[in-house]
């Protein structure tokens, strides 16, 4: 007990530390086991017979020589499963596909074998004749007059059934209309005018792990799946309605998984049909898919042909915004095709404007179908609002950082859609990032380059982001529970609804519960893969794991500290204020004094005629709301802010752009733990550079051109930019120790700012993704094709 | 068509049956089970499956298992005992390289190979020693640093 004098601060906090993630060292030596690890006693392997043809009926299907396959348990279609009920969230997609394949990624079959090699040959002795039907490879030939449906009305169906059973009379997905203030006026009221179409690209997740499963029914008839889900609970949910069970008998476990970004927010055929399959053999069924497959029918970005109209006064103040996209729903409706939700906040929140109207048609189409990534229709809709920035502040002749400043938004702001902002660093995100790149000088001089000699011209642009930063209650909750348990020797295991996918989670969350309990990180045991023992959360999306699970997790925390010091000053007949948890001690906080170690005490709680231990839980809500119809209503409990600058050099002989330096200043709310946010602005910052400049999943008549990373092309090392990352601390009042959400906001500014610049190297102005060195090559030339007018569709 | 084969692995000798299409890759997951090495993309692209084979890092999707025949193979669970190594698993850890996790054998493995032969690489020279290696979540720079850290701590003789 010689430590009784152990100084107050003697481990001092942990907060904006630089904490290693929990999960690494397991990870760095090969011993994380992920899905495509894990093989159970008696498994079987599953692989799926997809679609020859893009739009097809299908006329007849003859699996007599799979099934006859030596090692071949099962093989099901849609014959097989006549019960099968749609999933999704527009619920118009059958898992096992009945008379007729919608796009190239369609599930006709499935087999289980002993091993994959038997189920792919299995998948040869498939005979499957179709009749094509004529595709609808573009959104806007969708709407077109006489188009053929895509989900033609199914005679007979039941009223008020989904659309995957009944079938719909035309091809409009969804559709979302949001206004606020009198856009006539605010046109009427501008000095400046500017129209533009964009149009962005598809792309996709290319998580490093392919998709996978492990459906296994236990002889009680309960399911467990071994699934790489980022949303357990609902799934647990969407699975018990899909497959008629009891939701009480069903369990995911999530082993480590390999990337997630958005994509695994949806139930897709796959999962479904693994569980098909498991239910018809008795046995477990995996099903791993291979990276050709996993670009054939994992989900895209949303591919957005968007018209942007946008004004404001000669002083620089914007008047109005009207935006109409068009977005290539695919075949099926994902969660996905709801970013519209996060679209308008852009067009209608990030900069201060008076009036805005936005409108979105959502059309089926015969091409992939799109989900959810990370940004979440954050980084098209950016691309646009930020190249008209640029353009109407040129037009006025006023600096772009300036102009930018005058409307950007402050704390205190309460904006046209409802959304509040408390704590905003917007304008310092933009001055931070502005000065740290030497933004204005250098926008300047490059601009007055432009017609110097040499074919390597520089150019710099700047671009923000508005993101939810404290969840955001899509659902009617958007909550997250914590159950902490003490025991005799002082460790801790926190058991929590969050997921881990890899962005470091379980490391926050631990940190934040240190923090409370005054123990070193090595006290903490995390549990959070396994929903019989989780408590409910929404699930990893919209940058909200921090600040939910966080606040979640200090509450259960701060009960438990109530608890024991409450303890403590009974023993040591002080009252519990005059009491603190430090280095693993029970200390008196004005001193410092130790005057016993926490685990001796909790042993001595639990022996002594209390007979009691330590496990505390707690369940966060935030104070969002859920929006209205009109999707007015403050959505998130708190909003993050980013201003990057981008410095490029553009080879104007070949049109290879070269992103040099990224300048990002991101308003987090408060830094917890360094080396985690680092890595996710420069992971998102690499992403969206991948986004501007070489990724492109080529889609042509319905099929997918390039599903492999040969020609689908990411960015590598060699390639990636000096990465300058400034952080601005605004301490969000209700975020736990002040931090908001950001992992998706790094990745939202990129393809705005390096429009941005390479505009302000070569006074050309590109507003369709990617940047491509032909591309950018033809658009130096004048030969890229003009984009298409967004059509407008009426309601 | 089976076939048997011996080899070197991870230090230890040992013979394996192999299938004459089989991968090493395929031949250290399924029929060895050591799952530490990953299948990213099964075409030489992503680096996911890297391990050393005879001094040379190698993409184990590619290579036959037959030819590790008379071999030493060294997976991401041989690096155990490798000062290189664990001068790398320490900075990957303490630098940050490390999110989701699955592109990380096979960028251990290759930076252990780059130490192998260049001890004391700049991030320039790590950067290209990695270009064969996709990683969708960390954009490289912490990797990189952790790889250029990695050098310099066995420059310096701490790793001992």
């Amino acid at each position: 007990m010689n430590e009784t004098l152990t100084r107050p601060a003697a481990m001092g906090s942990l907060i904006g530390k630089r904490i290693p993630k929990m999960d690494a060292p397991e990870k760095a030596s090969g011993k994380t086991r992920y899905v495509h690890d894990i093989d159970l006693p008696g498994q079987l392997h599953a692989a799926i017979l997809r679609s020859a043809r893009v739009h097809a009926l299908i006329k007849r299907i003859d699996a007599t020589a799979a099934r006859a396959l030596p090692g071949v348990h099962c093989v099901l279609t849609a014959a097989d499963v006549p019960d099968q009920r749609p999933i999704g969230v527009a619920k118009d997609h059958l898992p096992l596909k009945r008379d007729r394949v919608r796009s190239e990624r369609d599930e006709i079959a499935a087999v289980a074998a002993d091993s994959e090699a038997i189920a792919l040959a299995a998948l040869k002795l498939i005979e499957v004749e179709y009749e094509d039907l004529p595709v609808v490879a573009d959104a806007e030939a969708a709407l077109a007059p006489g188009a053929p449906l895509v989900h033609p009305p199914i005679a007979g169906a039941a009223a008020g059934a989904s659309v995957g059973l009944a079938g719909k009379a035309d091809n409009i997905a969804m559709r979302f209309d949001y206004s606020h203030g009198d856009v006539i006026q605010g046109e009427a009221e501008s000095d400046v005018v500017v129209e533009d179409v964009f149009e962005l690209h598809y792309v996709t997740h290319c998580c490093l792990g392919v998709s996978g499963v492990i459906a296994e029914f236990d002889a009680k008839g309960n399911l467990l799946l071994y699934s790489n889900t980022q949303v357990p609970f609902l799934h647990k949910r969407e699975f018990a309605e899909i497959l008629g069970m009891d939701p009480a008998r069903i369990r995911i476990i999530q082993p480590p998984i390999g990337g997630g970004f958005g994509s695994k927010l949806d139930i897709y055929p796959f999962e479904v049909i693994c569980v098909f399959l498991a239910r018809a053999t008795g046995r477990p069924v995996k099903l791993v898919y291979s990276r050709e497959e996993e670009f054939l029918a994992s989900p895209t970005r949303q591919p957005v042909r968007l018209t942007l109209r946008s004004g404001c006064k000669r002083d620089g103040t914007l008047t109005f915004r009207r935006v109409h996209t068009l977005h290539d729903n695919g075949a099926y409706t994902s969660w996905g095709a709801t970013t519209p939700f996060v679209m308008m906040q852009t067009f209608s929140s990030l900069y201060r404007v008076p009036a805005c109207d936005y409108h979105t048609v959502a059309v089926y189409s015969n091409n992939p179908y799109a989900g959810s990534f990370r940004g979440y229709g954050n980084l098209q809709a950016t691309f646009a609002v930020e190249a008209h920035m640029d353009k109407m502040a040129e037009m006025l002749g006023i600096d772009p950082l300036e102009f930018r400043l005058k409307n950007a938004q402050v704390a205190g702001e309460v904006t046209g859609q409802g959304m509040v902002f408390r704590s905003c660093g917007f304008q310092d995100c933009l001055r931070t990032a502005a000065e740290r790149s030497d933004f204005q000088r250098k926008h300047r001089e490059y601009a007055a380059q432009r017609k110097a000699p040499g074919a390597l011209k520089r150019g710099v642009g700047i671009a923000s982001m508005l993101h939810v930063g404290g969840g955001a209650k899509i659902y009617p909750s958007d909550g997250c529970g914590t159950i902490l348990k003490l025991d005799d020797f002082g460790h801790v295991t926190l058991i929590t609804g969050a997921s881990e996918i890899g962005q470091g989670s379980e490391t926050v969350l631990s940190q934040l519960v240190c923090e409370e309990l005054g123990l070193p990180m090595s006290a903490v045991t995390v549990v959070n893969n396994d929903t019989d023992i989780t408590p409910w959360d929404v699930g990893v999306h919209a940058s909200r794991t921090t600040f939910i699970a966080g606040n979640s997790a200090i509450g259960a925390a701060r009960k438990a500290k109530t608890k024991i010091l409450g303890a403590a000053a009974q023993k040591f007949d002080c009252t519990a204020d005059l009491l603190d948890l430090r280095g693993g001690r029970i200390v008196r906080a004005a001193t410092g004094e130790s005057l016993t170690d926490l685990a001796r005490f909790l042993r001595g709680l639990h022996f002594s005629d209390r007979a009691e231990l330590v496990m505390t839980s707690f369940y966060y809500e935030p104070p969002s709301v859920h929006q209205d119809k009109s999707f007015k209503g403050d959505v998130s409990a708190a909003y993050a802010w980013a201003s990057q600058v981008v410095e490029v050099e553009v080879d104007t002989d070949t049109g290879a752009v070269r992103v040099i330096r990224v300048t990002a200043a991101h308003d987090v709310g408060r830094v917890l733990n360094r080396l985690g946010i680092e890595g996710q602005i420069e992971g998102g910052i690499v992403m969206g550079q991948g986004y501007a400049l070489t990724e492109h999943l080529m889609v042509e008549g319905g099929r997918i051109r390039n599903p492999n990373f040969r020609d689908y092309k990411l960015i590598t090392a060699p390639e990636i930019p000096e990465m300058d990352i400034a952080f601005i601390e605004s301490m969000d009042g209700e975020g736990p120790q002040g931090a908001k959400g950001v992992g998706e906001a790094p990745a939202i500014c990129m393809a705005a700012a390096t429009a941005g610049a390479i505009y302000n190297a070569t006074g050309v102005r590109i507003t369709g993704l990617p940047f491509t060195p032909e591309r950018v090559y033809r658009a130096l030339h004048g030969e890229l094709p003009p984009l298409r007018p967004t059509p407008r569709i009426p309601g | 068509m089976k076939h048997e084969i011996g080899f070197t692995l991870n230090g230890v000798q040992r013979r394996a049956t192999v299938d004459a299409r089989m991968s090493a890759l395929e031949m250290l997951r399924d029929v060895i089970g050591l799952t530490g090495t990953k299948y990213g993309c099964g075409e030489g692209e992503c680096g996911a499956c890297t391990i050393i084979v005879d001094g040379a890092s190698v993409n184990s999707c590619l290579l036959f298992a037959l030819d590790c025949d008379g071999r030493e193979v060294t997976t991401v669970e041989g690096l155990a005992g490798d000062a290189r190594a664990q001068a790398l698993h320490k900075a990957f850890v303490a630098r940050g390289a490390v999110q989701c996790g699955f592109c990380t054998p096979g960028m251990m493995i290759q930076a252990t190979h780059l130490l192998a032969t260049h001890p004391h690489p700049d991030a320039d020279a790590a950067k290209r020693a990695i270009e064969g290696n996709l990683c969708r979540c960390t954009g490289y720079q912490k990797i990189v640093e952790a790889i250029v850290e990695a050098g310099e701590t066995l420059q310096s003789g701490d790793a001992t």
